[in-house]
């Protein structure tokens, strides 16, 4: 026991020497890959996306290089805490829950949750009756996950995948009745990779804010305020300077 | 006692809803296990015994079963079983289904297919040991194939097998684990949902950890119990 603490006290003052904010010059970003549109491959296997281009131009304005890290989603936020990279530009939702392990920047934007069944689903309206023993399909450890389990869990069956690749393929192949995730993901994994083939089922989620919170942000370890900071007014100056708009535009404008 | 308090004080973590996700997996993970080790050691007799047989005819097919299903790993076998199925056509409409449906029986299968063909060969290791005296002597009484294999053969070589088999037992509890690939909310994919939810990674899997600990504990206590008892005759007598 007494080796033990010992050891602790060693590895805590390791770890303190090391905590000073110190100034980056290249910054490495967890990201959870595919989630069309807002982080996925091409077909040329580049990575692309609204985070990743809007990343890519923060990066650029604060004048540091960055990197991306893959990292299944379940472990992301350990990752972060385990120094693999420096900040998680993932479509991570702001909450309370995640406020307590990690610091996030301002939002960078806001996206609703949404429900997709099969067409001809007998499912729909959303409530605890239309839902009771269906099965319903969310990535595991997101809000979605937290909301679905929250208030249907007792009625439906949940079932929690570690990428949404899967889910979508368990949806095809019958095994979900509905899959709940962010509109704009379903939007181009489901109604236009599928067309015909899925409808949104119900209302758009954007409530309560106990699980969908302000916005989406990047997470970095709660030390490196002034990193946060930085990145805070590159999202500004952007914003002002219609750079941020353009890389909207691009992946969410109507065509 | 102070500081005892004030950790389940701060505890959101080990809340009734966390711990009835514990209590949930522990009953798919033991349902799980029991089951297939179940199927898998009914399987495994016959194909043992077929296995040991002169006839290449029988021996080849079992022995290609064996080692395509020890040959690969258990996950991917599991993927296959779980992803692979509804790529057949029409698999949604017929009386499979709602079974296949299910992640429970997907991994079922697996689970049996792969500790089957484990056992298979434990078994056969044990019929191949089989002193020649003994399969000499019971020819010299004029015993039949079958009824030599039945009174001399299988009892003696399922005493020897079952160490080997008790350690395959254990293996297969562990490798259970990744069952929650497949969305099954087994006693890790409950420890995975809380890590993922509270971001706790050693209090959800020391958790876990320790209750996969006391299950080990079980089976090792009875396999102990059971080595005591049918393998007796092999220990020195004293008095």
């Amino acid at each position: 026991m007494k080796k033990l603490l010992t050891v602790s006290i060693l590895g805590l003052a390791m770890a303190a020497g090391t905590a000073q904010a110190r100034d980056y010059d290249h910054v490495r970003f967890g990201v959870d890959i595919p989630y069309e549109p807002m982080e996925y491959r091409d077909a040329d296997g580049e990575l692309t996306g609204f985070d990743i281009e809007l990343g890519n131009a923060l990066c650029a304005e604060i004048g540091v290089t960055c990197e991306w890290i893959e990292q299944e989603w379940d472990g992301i936020i350990p990752g972060l805490l385990a120094r693999n990279y420096d900040a998680i530009m993932s479509s991570m939702t702001i909450n309370e829950e995640r406020r307590q392990t990690v610091l996030f920047s301002d939002p960078y934007i806001t996206i609703p949750g949404a429900w997709f069944a099969p067409i001809g689903s007998e499912v729909d309206e959303i409530n605890e009756e239309s839902l009771a023993e269906k099965s319903i399909g969310v990535q595991r450890g997101t809000t979605f996950d937290n909301y679905v389990t929250d208030n249907y869990g007792g009625v439906a069956s949940v079932s929690r995948y570690s990428t949404a690749d899967d889910m979508v393929l368990d949806l095809q192949s019958q095994r979900l009745d509905l899959v709940f995730l962010e509109f704009i993901v379903g939007q181009v994994t489901l109604l236009e990779n599928h067309q015909g083939e899925y409808q949104v089922v119900g209302e758009m989620v954007t409530e309560p804010e106990e699980y969908f919170g302000e916005g989406f942000g990047i997470a970095f370890r709660q030390r490196d305020e002034a990193l946060a900071e930085r990145f805070n007014e590159a999202l500004a100056t952007l914003k002002e300077d219609g750079t941020y708009d353009e890389i909207f535009e691009r992946y969410f404008g109507d065509e | 006692m102070e500081w005892f308090n004030a950790l389940l004080a701060d505890n959101r973590i080990f809340t009734p809803n966390t711990i009835g996700f514990y209590w949930e997996g522990l009953v798919t993970t033991t349902q799980l296990v029991f089951l297939s080790l179940l199927v898998g050691l009914v399987l495994a007799v016959p194909l043992a015994i077929g296995r040991s047989s002169r006839h290449r005819w029988i021996s080849l097919p079992i022995y290609v079963y064996t080692y395509v299903f020890r040959g690969t790993p258990l996950l991917i076998q599991l993927y296959i079983i779980y992803y692979g199925v509804v790529f057949f056509d029409g698999i949604q409409e017929t009386f499979l289904w709602p079974m296949l449906r299910e992640a429970f029986y997907p991994a079922l299968i697996a689970f049996t297919l792969n500790t089957a063909a484990y056992t298979t060969e434990i078994f056969r290791g044990a019929i191949k040991a089989t002193a020649r005296g003994e399969i000499e002597a019971a020819r010299a009484y004029g015993m039949s194939q079958s009824l030599m294999m039945r009174r001399i053969i299988l009892p003696s070589a399922f005493r020897r097998a079952l160490p080997a088999y008790g350690n395959e037992v254990i293996f297969m509890l562990h490798a259970s684990a990744i069952a929650s690939v497949v969305t099954l909310m087994d006693l890790t994919g409950a420890a995975r949902f809380v890590y993922a939810r509270f971001y706790a990674p050693f209090e959800a899997f020391l958790f876990a950890a320790a209750i996969y600990l006391c299950l080990t504990f079980a089976i090792l206590f009875f396999f102990r119990w059971l080595e005591k008892r049918l393998l007796a005759h092999l220990r020195p007598q004293s008095g």
